[in-house]
Parts: structure tokens; C-alpha cells; sequence
């Protein structure tokens, strides 16, 4: 059989029938032939893109954009240098939020839905991550953490993840990135108009759309008449024999197909109403949208999502206020993914990693807040990986021009999450030896 | 400024070749199986319509149905000469006042000086200024970064010298550099202007210049770099990249060519050589002997051989055909007919002593150049694609900004390359999201309809296509009013070789929509051409 060629598959048909095809071949180029591989994999047999590697795991990025103060999101309430340092914004210890089997630290009062993950043994808090000579800004240091290189140069981290999955090679390498003839991963998903760095690659780049509804055409709003001629003109990957032409059109009319596919397949995951509610927050509306695209089943194992307006110069709050209104956006939203995939049954499947350019200064500013810093936690999530506190609090006494010495290298953090979540080889696409973390409960 | 070649004193040959014709090259399936190695010269019969598009395309960013027609007028030898040369159109080169060089200057002594003071009296509140102070500077350079992207994209959509910017952007993947790393917007923009002057200029003279270049010295650690500590990034990089590529020299010579690079570095915006961190010793490279500083490690490397073969191939991926590059596919390794080609190229590079209008010259007269597997097989860049929708079919700019923003969803941020490899191009622009991004940029350049999150005022500035069809009028009056001929028309100009599904669903867009050749139709042909896997090719 060859689906191609089969006289039943015209152009309308396929039309109709896409979508039952595209549940199980979006995207991967498998229009070029007839391999038995290709074959199997449209009609839903193999689940694996790339053999050996289990493709159901999924790895969530939350980025916290402007430098988050960790201070006073992992509050170290059982030192006095603290209160002393942040006598207008610190939070009092007995609003603090205990975590159990953590000496002298706790959570901001505004995260009682990260504390219920961390008693459900979902949470892991790393406590002071930095880097060798920190920078202080915001676009070079938020560099240095999506190239995972302190000179900021290079490729994105997951990038390279993807292009060592992919093509096999790794950090300042240079490999195959023009395979049409073998199974590509579907490539990972940011919500937000710019694709982050962190998941470019040498030869994957992710897909990036601030809604669903815009990772389409865009023209076909304009006149309603020009709906049915587009989708012909950039479905005919499907009809017009390009399986094994190797011209760059033949190219080209494939990777149309593909986007058309993957678009159709995206908006309609998206489209689905929850199984639970989320908080009507930016980082909610995103994580429904990650949530969604991971129960309609899509093969994607990374997904990127960011809440911004950390950048808490002035009038930051200390228990209650704008810091903390953030701190509660982000809880809430991830505790509702949280329940979301539980209901879905597909929590065991995703594991969640937060970050944040930097953390912030030691001692509040004369405007009520605080300006860049440098060490700060990260949160690890999910019903797998090894709950608790990792590492110590960074000293307040023992500082650098004012601000925390870091205790664990992110890289640590990155390697951990790279090896024993993704079961990738962290030092190639970290181009370095970093110890990992323990991420899991069974590393 | 932007209809470049059209003079109005050229005098056309009478247009013989009828739009609605079909094209004499063959669509694939009929092409010919063996790919011409010709370098002789294209005659002037059969240079017409199709290849005077190509070579607007490959040349430039593409040209105007009124420029197509006037280099397909001239002929061949003209229309190269012309683009080559553009004779007397101003060349209006910014000068060094055009952007603010301040930003990132070096501390003073005083400044530097009261930096001491603070940090030794740990004087908390200074610091906490001058970190301040500082993150306020980058803040200002990073929006001087985004003027000057946005500055290079006007200049390539309007300048009246298309290759000399093509050139240029040619060098900047070639001696890639990023702003990220250096991190001073007016050094990226200095280091634009010396790919610009020596844009269609000597090889040598640019290469003995970036190495005084302060951007090159700063993003591949020179500055640095002194006498019993050289730093080998440079030396490096010069030969893998930028002249021999890989094979062609040992990790020797890299040592050794550090050495004579050493006390290269710069000084607030200018070059400066630091006889006292210079490691004036002897040194061999590449078999040859002597104490050699910089220009003399540059000087070596320019009697190889090697440079000639690396560089035209580089030129031939960029302007002519896909090439794996060098460390996936040797020479002997590429087919024949390219083997062929780059040996033409190369000796014709070393015999005019790294001249490159000389060997553009070659290539775009050439008859392999004009071969119909050739034309339309190359995936437009980024900037290309952009840069070249608005110069062919004159759309309105509309917003530099999202046009900028665009590039980097494609993949090609300028001023940022990804790594020092610069751009792969070819198929690695192309993917399932950067489709979408493709299309939709073209659609808003064609009717201003912003994605949402952009604040929308979608037709403050309408695009007028009808007079890209005055040359079908002027070829055969009537036919403007024809949606059939129109949709030809529009295909031969955007797409060259169009398929018939293309035409077929043009005419039965004129049918749903009234039947008579209106703007809007136009636009709504191009809407639809421009949304074809087709159109991102040239």
C-alpha cells in the first residue's frame, strides 16, 4: 500500500481525512517514503520518534522574567540578617510557610499552593544557584542561563538537546541538520511572540506563538474566499508526489504540509475546555495551553513558558503587595496544572523546572525593593522527581559586594534534569562536566 | 532610490516575449538530468524575462516588473556590468557621527579611579550607583543595537546598490560576529561599514582589516591576547573560517599564528598595537620562517592556495546553489558539474588577486548560472525574503520594528548571529513554525493585518499593487483587465516557474470574487502566491 499514490486519496479527501491522519504523523516529514518506519509510524504503531528514548516524558520550562527575588520567595527566616537587611519588605517568620525536614527556611505566605505540592512530595526547592562571576544583566545573565554558558555564547541549552537527540552531536559541534530522510522530533513549543534562545538549536528551532490562533495563516482573515485555495496550495505535500523528490521545493511543499498539520492539530488541542480551572493569571492562561496540547497527546517533550514582572525596583511588598501577587500567580497556576494532569492521568509524564535571571540584593533599596542580585532557588516539580530541600541556604553574612555567593552551579541543576529526566548525555550537550542534582525519587 | 536600474534613457528592445507564454524552462520533471558546467558566457538570446529576474534575485533582493524588463533589455553583459557597477547612483555612506559611539566608551581615569575608592572602602551605596549606572548603559546600548538592525534593514530595502548590501550581509555571516558577546552597538555598526567598504573590494584588504577591527578583537578574545598568554581563538578562526577552512593548515600554525597576533588589540573605537604585549619572536606558519606579527600571519595565509577554493565556495552557496559546507563534503566529494564550476571560480579569485567583482562577474554571466536547475532552487533568507518582497512588489514598510522582529522568529537576528559559524542557510531556515512566521509577515506587508498582540492599525497605509501590471499593459494592452493573464502575469513575476495548481486556483479566486481585476484581487493573488512553499524560493 502505498498512501500516496492511492487513487481514493485525492486532494479533498485528504482534506476531510487529515486530521485522523495527523494524529499520528504531524509533523514528522513522513511523506517521503515508502520505509517501512515512515509507514508504521502513520498509522499510529511506533509512539517513539527516535528509537530507545522514551517519548512520553515531558519537560516543562517556567521562566521568571525581571530577576526574582528569591529571598523573599525561599525565605531564610531563621537568620537575623535577613530582618535586619530587609526591615520594610521582609516577611515575619510566623507568616513564613514551614516546610517540613527544612531547617530555618520556608515559603512566602502567598504560595499555599506550592506548600500543598511540596507536603504531596511534588516539590523539590535547590536552594542558592548562581554561576562564577555573576552578571547583573538582565539580557546577558538570561543569556548565560539559556546558553548555559557564562560567555553567553552559542546555542540554546535545549537546543542542543535537541540537536544531540536529533543529529547526535552536542555543544560547539557541527552535525547533519538537513536530515530529511529520518524521523525528526517534534520540536518543542514556547508560548510567547519570540522563540527563546534556550531552545535554539543548530538544527532545532522550536515553535513559538503567543496563542494557538496565531500559529496559522494569518491571511486567510482577510477574505474569506482565499481559505479554500490556501489550504490546496499548501496541502499538496500530500497529492502531488513529492515522496523522495530531494529538490528544495519538494522540500519546502513537505515542511508547508507538516505546519499545516501540526497547526490544524495544536488549535484543536487547545480549543478544549480543562478538566480543571486555571487562575485567570499569564502564567495560567499558558500552562491550560501546555496542559491541553499534552492530553490531546501531542509528541512534543519540551514546552517553554514565561511570567514576567519580576524586575521589583520599587515598592516590591513584603507579605502581601506586588511581589507577592506574583509569587501567588505562579503557585496557583502551576498547582492547577498540577491537577489538571493528574486528571488527565498524564502527571506522572511531565516535570516541571522554574527559574529566574538572578535573584535579587541582599538588602532593600531606599525605594522598597531591591535591585539585581545573584543566587537564587529553582523549584523542580512532579510526582517523580526526589522531594525536599537540596542544598543549603546561601550565608547572609558571607557575601560578594553585597549580595549571595552561590552554592549549586545551574548547570548542576540542568545536568540532572538532562540525565536522569531525558535520559540525554549531559555532558555533551552541556559541552562540560557538571555533578548533576538528583532530580528523581529513582535516579 | 529604490528602482535602481530603470533609466529612462535606456532605450528597451521591443518586448518580443509574450507574459502569458509559457516559460521555456521546464518545471523539474522535465529538466535536464545533467546540470550545466558552463562558464562560458550567456548569449544575449537567451537572456530574457526570466533571466534578468534571476539575476535581480540572486544579485540583489529581487527587482520591479520595470527593472526586470529594462535588464532583460540590455542584455546580459550590460545588466551584470550594471549591477556590478551601478554607475552614478549615490552610494550615501553613513558616517561615523550616525550613531551614538558614547554609550559603551571606556570609564574615564577619574571614573575608574572612584571604582577603586569604592570597592576598597566597600562603600556599598557607590557600588550599588555604579552597578545601577552601568545596567542602565547596556539597557541604552541594547536599544542602539535594535536602531542599528533596523537602520541596515531600511538601507537594503531602499539602497540603489542592492549587491553592495547583499555583500555586505554576505560578510557579516562570513566574519560572523554578535552583539551578544561584545556587547558595544557602535563597534557592530563600525564593523558593518568595513564589510560595506570593502563589500565588493579585495578579500586581502578586508582581511588584513578585521583584524584590526575592534568588534572581530573583542568577540574572539584578541584585545586580550599578549605575549606568553596568546589567546588562539582568533588564529583560529581565521583559518578554519574565514580563509583555509578545515584541512588546511595544523594546530601549529594556530599556535603560532596567536603569537603573531599578539598585541592586536583596540582602544576606545580604534585599533591599537601593543608592542610591549606583541611576542616579536620567530615563529613558522605554514612552512614559512620569520618573526611575523599580524598582517604577516595574514600575508602567509594569503599566498595559499587554499584561499581562492574556500571563499569562491563559500560565494557560490551564498549567491548560486546549496553546498554542504566543507567539513561535510570535501571537494572531490561534491558532483561533477560543481567541481567543475568552483575550479572556474577559484582560479579566476587568485588570478585577479582576491578581486571579488571579477568573480561575481564570472558567475553571473555564466551559463551554469542561468541553468534551469539552477533558477528558483535557492530558499530565500530571512532578509532575503523580507527585504525582497518589498523591493520587487513595492509594498509599503510599514514597521521596521515587526519587520526586525520577524527576521529573528525566522531564524536570522541581525547583528546576532548564533555562533561565529555564522548562518547555515539553505534548508536550515525552514520548519514548521518558521513557515507561519514566512507567511504571515508577507501578509502583513501586503494589507498591514498584524498577528494580534501588535496594536493594530491595519490599513493606515494601503498597498497599491496596480502598477506592477503596467508592464503587462505596455506588452499587451488589455490584458490588465484579464484576471487569467493577470494571474500569469503575477506568477512569472513572483514565483518564475509557477505550477499549475497555482494558476488554477488565481482564476477560481477571480471567479468567487466578481470576475474583474481589481486591487483587491491583485492583493489577494498575492496573498495566496505569496503563501506558497514556491515563494520561498528564488
Amino acid at each position: 500500500m502505498d498512501l500516496h499514490n492511492s487513487p481514493a486519496f485525492t486532494r479533498r479527501s485528504f482534506l476531510t481525512s487529515g486530521l485522523t491522519l495527523a494524529s499520528t504523523a504531524w509533523t514528522i516529514p513522513a511523506f517521503l517514503g515508502s520505509s517501512a518506519d515512515a509507514m508504521a509510524k502513520m498509522l499510529g504503531a511506533g509512539l517513539s520518534s527516535t528509537p530507545g528514548v522514551d517519548d512520553d516524558r515531558i519537560l516543562v520550562v517556567i521562566q521568571l522574567s525581571g530577576g526574582n527575588d528569591g529571598l523573599n520567595t525561599v525565605i531564610p527566616f531563621g537568620m537575623g540578617e535577613y530582618y535586619k537587611a530587609r526591615a520594610g519588605i521582609g516577611v515575619r517568620a510566623d507568616q513564613v510557610l514551614k516546610l517540613s525536614g527544612a531547617d530555618g527556611v520556608g515559603l512566602h505566605p502567598r504560595m499555599t499552593a506550592l506548600k500543598e505540592l511540596f507536603d504531596e512530595g511534588m516539590l523539590s526547592v535547590v536552594q542558592g544557584v548562581g554561576y562564577p562571576n555573576p552578571n547583573r544583566s538582565h539580557f546577558k545573565s538570561m543569556d548565560i542561563w539559556h546558553t548555559a554558558d557564562t560567555d553567553a555564547t552559542g546555542d540554546g541549552w535545549l537546543g542542543r538537546y535537541y540537536d544531540s537527540e536529533c543529529c547526535g552531536f552536542g555543544k560547539g559541534e557541527s552535525g547533519q541538520v538537513e536530515k530529511t530522510d529520518t524521523p525528526t522530533l517534534d520540536p518543542a513549543i514556547s508560548i510567547g511572540r519570540n522563540a527563546p534562545l534556550a531552545l535554539q538549536g543548530r538544527g532545532s528551532k522550536p515553535v513559538a506563538f503567543e496563542s494557538a490562533e496565531l500559529f496559522r495563516w494569518s491571511g486567510e482573515d482577510i477574505h474569506e474566499a482565499l481559505r479554500e485555495p490556501y489550504h490546496d496550495l499548501n496541502r499538496r505535500g500530500s497529492v502531488e508526489g513529492t515522496e523522495g523528490g530531494n529538490t528544495n521545493a519538494d522540500f519546502l511543499m513537505r515542511t508547508a504540509l507538516d505546519a499545516q498539520i501540526s497547526s490544524d492539530k495544536i488549535r484543536k488541542a487547545v480549543a478544549q475546555k480543562p478538566l480543571v480551572g486555571y487562575p485567570g493569571n499569564e502564567l495560567g492562561r499558558q500552562l491550560q495551553m501546555v496542559g491541553s496540547m499534552i492530553r490531546a497527546g501531542l509528541k512534543t517533550r519540551v514546552y517553554y513558558v514565561t511570567l514576567g514582572g519580576f524586575d521589583t525596583h520599587s515598592g516590591q511588598g513584603g507579605a502581601q503587595g506586588r511581589h507577592g501577587n506574583l509569587l501567588a500567580n505562579f503557585a496557583d497556576s502551576l498547582r492547577a496544572f498540577y491537577k489538571d494532569l493528574k486528571a488527565q492521568g498524564n502527571d506522572g509524564r511531565v516535570l516541571t523546572v522554574t527559574f529566574s535571571e538572578f535573584g535579587r540584593r541582599v538588602a532593600q533599596n531606599a525605594s522598597g525593593g531591591t535591585d539585581h542580585g545573584t543566587a537564587a532557588p529553582m523549584f523542580i516539580c512532579g510526582p517523580m522527581i526526589r522531594p525536599g530541600v537540596i542544598g543549603d541556604h546561601p550565608s547572609l553574612t558571607d557575601l560578594d559586594q553585597g549580595d549571595l555567593k552561590y552554592k549549586i552551579d545551574f548547570r548542576s541543576v540542568y545536568a540532572g534534569v538532562l540525565d536522569q529526566w531525558l535520559q540525554a548525555d549531559s555532558k555533551k550537550v552541556l559541552g562540560g562536566t557538571y555533578k548533576p542534582v538528583v532530580v528523581l525519587n529513582k535516579a | 532610490m529604490r528602482d535602481a536600474p530603470a533609466t529612462p534613457n535606456a532605450d528597451p528592445k521591443p518586448e518580443t516575449r509574450s507574459f502569458r507564454s509559457t516559460p521555456a524552462t521546464g518545471a523539474p520533471a522535465t529538466r535536464e538530468s545533467v546540470v550545466s558546467a558552463s562558464m562560458a558566457p550567456i548569449t544575449a538570446k537567451d537572456f530574457g524575462y526570466d533571466q534578468a529576474r534571476h539575476l535581480l534575485w540572486r544579485a540583489g533582493f529581487g527587482g520591479t516588473p520595470e527593472q526586470i524588463q529594462t535588464l532583460a533589455s540590455w542584455g546580459p553583459t550590460k545588466a551584470v556590468d550594471y549591477i556590478l557597477d551601478p554607475g552614478n547612483a549615490p552610494a550615501d555612506r553613513p558616517g561615523a557621527d550616525t550613531f551614538d559611539k558614547s554609550i559603551m566608551r571606556e570609564p574615564t581615569a577619574e571614573e575608574r579611579a572612584a571604582y577603586q575608592k569604592a570597592r576598597q572602602s566597600q562603600d556599598e551605596d557607590a557600588l550599588a550607583k555604579f552597578r545601577v549606572e552601568q545596567q542602565r548603559r547596556q539597557g541604552q546600548d541594547r536599544q542602539q543595537i535594535g536602531e542599528i538592525q533596523r537602520w541596515w534593514l531600511k538601507r537594503m530595502i531602499e539602497t540603489p546598490r542592492p549587491l553592495e548590501e547583499k555583500m555586505t550581509l554576505f560578510w557579516h555571516g562570513h566574519f560572523a560576529t554578535s552583539y551578544r558577546t561584545i556587547e558595544n552597538s557602535y563597534h557592530m555598526f563600525m564593523q558593518n561599514e568595513l564589510f560595506r567598504s570593502h563589500a565588493l573590494g579585495n578579500f586581502g584588504n578586508l582581511l588584513y582589516g578585521i583584524i584590526r577591527d575592534p568588534a572581530m578583537l573583542k568577540y574572539l578574545n584578541n584585545d586580550t591576547s599578549r605575549k606568553g598568554r596568546a589567546n588562539e581563538n582568533l588564529a583560529r578562526e581565521i583559518m578554519e573560517l574565514f580563509s583555509l577552512g578545515i584541512g588546511g593548515y595544523t594546530e601549529k600554525d594556530i599556535k603560532e599564528g596567536a603569537r603573531a597576533l599578539t598585541g592586536y588589540t583596540f582602544k576606545d573605537d580604534a585599533f591599537e598595537f601593543q608592542k610591549n604585549n606583541h611576542d616579536a619572536s620567530g615563529k613558522t606558519i605554514l612552512g614559512r620562517t620569520g618573526t611575523f606579527d599580524g598582517d604577516g600571519f595574514v600575508k602567509i595565509i594569503l599566498e595559499q592556495p587554499g584561499v581562492a577554493k574556500f571563499i569562491t565556495r563559500k560565494l557560490y552557496h551564498y549567491f548560486c546553489a546549496d553546498l554542504p559546507p566543507l567539513e561535510r563534503a570535501s571537494y572531490d566529494e561534491l558532483p561533477r558539474h560543481q567541481q567543475t564550476v568552483l575550479r572556474d571560480l577559484a582560479s579566476t579569485f587568485s588570478g585577479g588577486r582576491y578581486e571579488i567583482k571579477p568573480v561575481l562577474r564570472r558567475l553571473f554571466l555564466s551559463q551554469h548560472f542561468y541553468d534551469s536547475r539552477i533558477m528558483s532552487e535557492q530558499i530565500k533568507s530571512p532578509t532575503q525574503l523580507v527585504v525582497g518582497a518589498v523591493r520587487s512588489l513595492n509594498t509599503p514598510v510599514r514597521d521596521l520594528s515587526i519587520l526586525n522582529d520577524a527576521l529573528d522568529l525566522m531564524g536570522q537576528n541581525l547583528l546576532l548571529p548564533p555562533s561565529v559559524k555564522g548562518w547555515d542557510g539553505g534548508r536550515s531556515w525552514i520548519n514548521t513554525s518558521t513557515v507561519f512566521v514566512r507567511q504571515n509577515i508577507l501578509a502583513f506587508l501586503l494589507t498591514g493585518k498584524k498577528p494580534r498582540g501588535y496594536d493594530a492599525n491595519a490599513d493606515e497605509m494601503k498597498y497599491d499593487p496596480m502598477p506592477l501590471l503596467e508592464e503587462l499593459a505596455k506588452a499587451s494592452p488589455g490584458s490588465e483587465k484579464d484576471p487569467a493573464a493577470v494571474a500569469d502575469y503575477m506568477l512569472r513575476l513572483t514565483l518564475g516557474n509557477a505550477p499549475d495548481a497555482a494558476k488554477t486556483e488565481l482564476v477560481s479566486l477571480s471567479k468567487t470574487t466578481g470576475g474583474s481585476v481589481t486591487r483587491e484581487l491583485v492583493i489577494g493573488y498575492l496573498l495566496l502566491i505569496t503563501a506558497m512553499p514556491e515563494y520561498q524560493l528564488c
